[in-house]
């Protein structure tokens, strides 16, 4: 069995304050690591492999040269081949752009089985990828994985919804998005450390190994465009409440009624 | 060609760029005084803005429209429904939709797909639909992405719209990005705000990015149909107007149980009921400072006391004191109640991006320099574990003096 696992190295979101005074990003010292849903993807097909020592797991990932430590991580947690998509071409890549892109390496890689991805990378919250992908590639799809199950060559998976979840059977080679709830990623292994730096390599390709054509990948792909990025307009001053907990409480609920808004 | 260029003619080296920019990806050559774009570069756009002074910001080549755009009009909303229940982001959607549709002199179309529906189509016309293309099939009975994306592939290419609204739900988020692949073209995910350029028609779309530390406006420039999914929650529900004329479009795109290569084999609701905080008008969210789990049953006294549903920041959600349901923020629900009391969140930005938007936002923070109170319009320093009953007990008096005015009026 051979299971592909798509990850992306983004900025620690939670580590990134905005400057009260400016109004601007802090990036100072924010931590890039590998996507939280990415890890819990790479977690379900070692649990594949914890079952069938014979399967094979290839992580991919598209991104500039330092992306290679977060599929370091990924081969220190147990996956045996990790391929690296770093190419100038495929810089400013909408999810449209990298889902092509993408799928070019996962053709070239070929005769997959199950083919993993995050739900979303926090730096874009899309959660697009997944689903572009598999249309992509063309086999089916699964998002918000949060339990899986295999059953005679075929997958019964639970998908979650708002409200609850729905049990979906699908056959293979499929795609399947996890979340949060789908597992507990294990810790790298000292010996996995120690072989993601050693015998394991991270291999790098460019356009030229995809066979794809410059227009295919990258910005040129792209069919969306950022026209404007801001900040979030910071709301006027509050009405700051003083006294006792009794006398804050009753003018709060004296301001409140009095705006009807209890 | 890269995405961000900057021309080197106008760059002064002032560094503004690079302080804005989110990903460390501009070098700055001091000694030439020149920025550059480096590898880290994800076209964000953030940089542009800093240098409207000089100008020297650019985006990178880019292609142009293969097909002629001006055959696609009319605005789409996908009318999401489960077990035949209009879904309240579709009610939003239809009033966005509505909204967006005058200001281009266009129609508003609804899409049903299911089996049996019917009667929603009448219901999506009198939220302001001028037409329901309905597609009605056993085979679209549940939701699956590969029936929905069909039957949906076969609408758009018959029918071409130039804007595709989807609630970014668990069903949107999965349909709606399959379907842009299909169809070629670009997708914008969670909008919370959505415009037309009066200039040149183009769906100006808003959405939170880097965790919503940045607000970024994305457009689908040579591509149509414009597709993006909404955050629920955000945009203002359509009043439904009993009685009002549309026109009704069955559609048979021909989706059969042979294109299904997923089978749902059963829906589970939960047990416990879901809360649909996106749903309450009046928001008490709990965070790390309420200390212990036991934190949230006073909560739940205060909001029995208003009416109101229980919310918690992410941190106690991972902390297990309460369900990730309850969880506002950016990777919980965004909210946009009349009233959000914040007890105890210190508002950390991914906690501010699903609700700042409240109409009305109280924050109870030991800390006078939390980042809650920058968003609030009451701000109340002080221990929570002494406010919150000081409020509840304010609210008895206040009820207690109504029933009296109320008793002495019958009198």
């Amino acid at each position: 069995m051979k299971i592909i696992v798509c990850v992306k190295q983004v900025p620690d979101t939670n580590e990134v304050r905005i400057d009260p005074v400016k109004g601007t990003l802090v990036r100072e010292g924010v931590p890039s690591i590998l996507n939280p849903d990415d890890k819990h993807a790479l977690e379900a097909a070692l649990r594949f492999k914890d079952a069938d020592p014979a399967a094979r797991i290839v992580v991919l990932s598209m991104g500039p040269p330092q992306a290679e430590e977060a599929l370091r991580e990924c081969l220190a947690m147990g996956a045996d081949e990790a391929i690296l998509l770093s190419d100038r071409a495929f810089a400013g890549a909408d999810t449209w752009a990298t889902s092509n892109t993408l799928a070019a390496a996962l053709r070239k890689i070929g005769d997959y089985d199950l083919v993993f991805a995050g739900r979303q990378a926090i730096d874009g919250d899309t959660a697009q990828v997944g689903p572009q992908l598999a249309e992509r590639l063309g086999i089916p799809q699964v998002t918000y994985v949060q339990r899986i199950e295999r059953r005679d060559g075929k997958l019964t998976v639970e998908r979650q919804l708002e409200d609850g979840h729905e049990v979906i059977e699908v056959g293979l080679p499929c795609l399947l998005t996890a979340i949060k709830e789908l597992n507990e990623p294990r810790y790298m292994s000292v010996g996995g450390i120690y072989d993601a730096f050693g015998e394991k390599t991270v291999a790098v390709w460019g356009l030229k190994d995809l066979g794809v054509s410059p227009d295919q990948v990258g910005l040129e792909a792209s069919l969306t465009q950022v026209q404007r990025s801001f900040t979030p307009e910071p709301k006027g001053q509050a009405v700051r409440l003083s006294g006792t907990a009794a006398e804050m409480a009753e003018a709060l609920v004296g301001s409140l009624a009095h705006r009807h808004v209890i | 060609m890269a995405a961000v260029v900057i021309l080197q003619d106008k760059c002064v080296g002032c560094g503004l760029c690079a302080k804005a920019c989110p990903f460390d990806a501009i070098d700055l050559d001091k000694g030439a005084r020149k920025a550059s774009i480096n590898e880290k570069c994800t076209a964000c756009g953030s940089c542009f803005e800093s240098c409207k002074k000089f100008g020297a910001i650019v985006h990178g080549a880019r292609r142009k429209a293969k097909a002629d755009l001006s055959e696609y009009r009319g605005v789409w909303v996908y009318v999401e429904q489960r077990a035949g229940v209009v879904q309240p982001v579709a009610v939003e959607l239809l009033g966005e939709g509505r909204r967006l549709a005058d200001a281009l002199g266009v129609e508003l179309s609804g899409v049903l797909l299911g089996e049996g529906i019917e009667p929603l189509a009448r219901e999506a016309i009198e939220l302001g639909a001028d037409r329901v293309f309905l597609c009605e099939s056993p085979a679209l009975a549940g939701y699956t992405t590969d029936g929905h994306t069909k039957a949906l592939d076969a609408l758009v290419r018959a029918h071409k719209p130039e804007i595709l609204l989807f609630g970014a739900t668990h069903i949107g988020r999965d349909l709606a990005p399959r379907l842009a692949a299909r169809v070629d073209t670009g997708l914008t995910a969670d909008c919370t705000k959505l415009e037309i350029d009066p200039a040149d028609r183009k769906l100006l779309q808003t959405r939170p990015a880097f965790g919503g530390n940045v607000m970024a406006t994305i457009v689908t420039p040579n591509n149509r149909p414009q597709m993006a999914t909404v955050r629920p929650g955000v945009m203002k529900k359509a009043e439904a107007k009993p009685g009002r004329a549309g026109e009704i479009v069955r559609f048979d795109a021909a989706v059969g149980a042979g294109d299904l290569r997923t089978r749902v084999l059963e829906v589970v609701r939960s047990a416990r009921p879901c809360c649909a905080i996106e749903e309450a008008e009046i928001i008490v969210s709990g965070g790390r400072g309420l200390g212990k789990p036991e934190g949230f049953e006073l909560l739940q006294r205060l909001a029995d006391k208003l009416g109101a549903t229980v919310g918690s920041s992410r941190a106690c959600v991972d902390a297990g004191w309460i369900g990730h349901e309850r969880q506002v923020g950016q990777t919980g629900k965004t909210v946009k109640p009349r009233l959000y009391i914040a007890c105890g969140i210190s508002g950390a930005i991914q906690h501010l991006a699903g609700m700042s938007s409240s109409d009305l936002i109280v924050a109870i923070n030991k800390n006078p320099d939390a980042p809650i109170f920058s968003v609030a319009d009451y701000a109340i320093v002080g221990d929570l574990y002494e406010v919150v009953p000081a409020l509840i007990q304010a609210l008895d008096r206040k009820e207690s003096l109504a029933e009296l005015i109320a008793s002495r009026a019958a009198a």
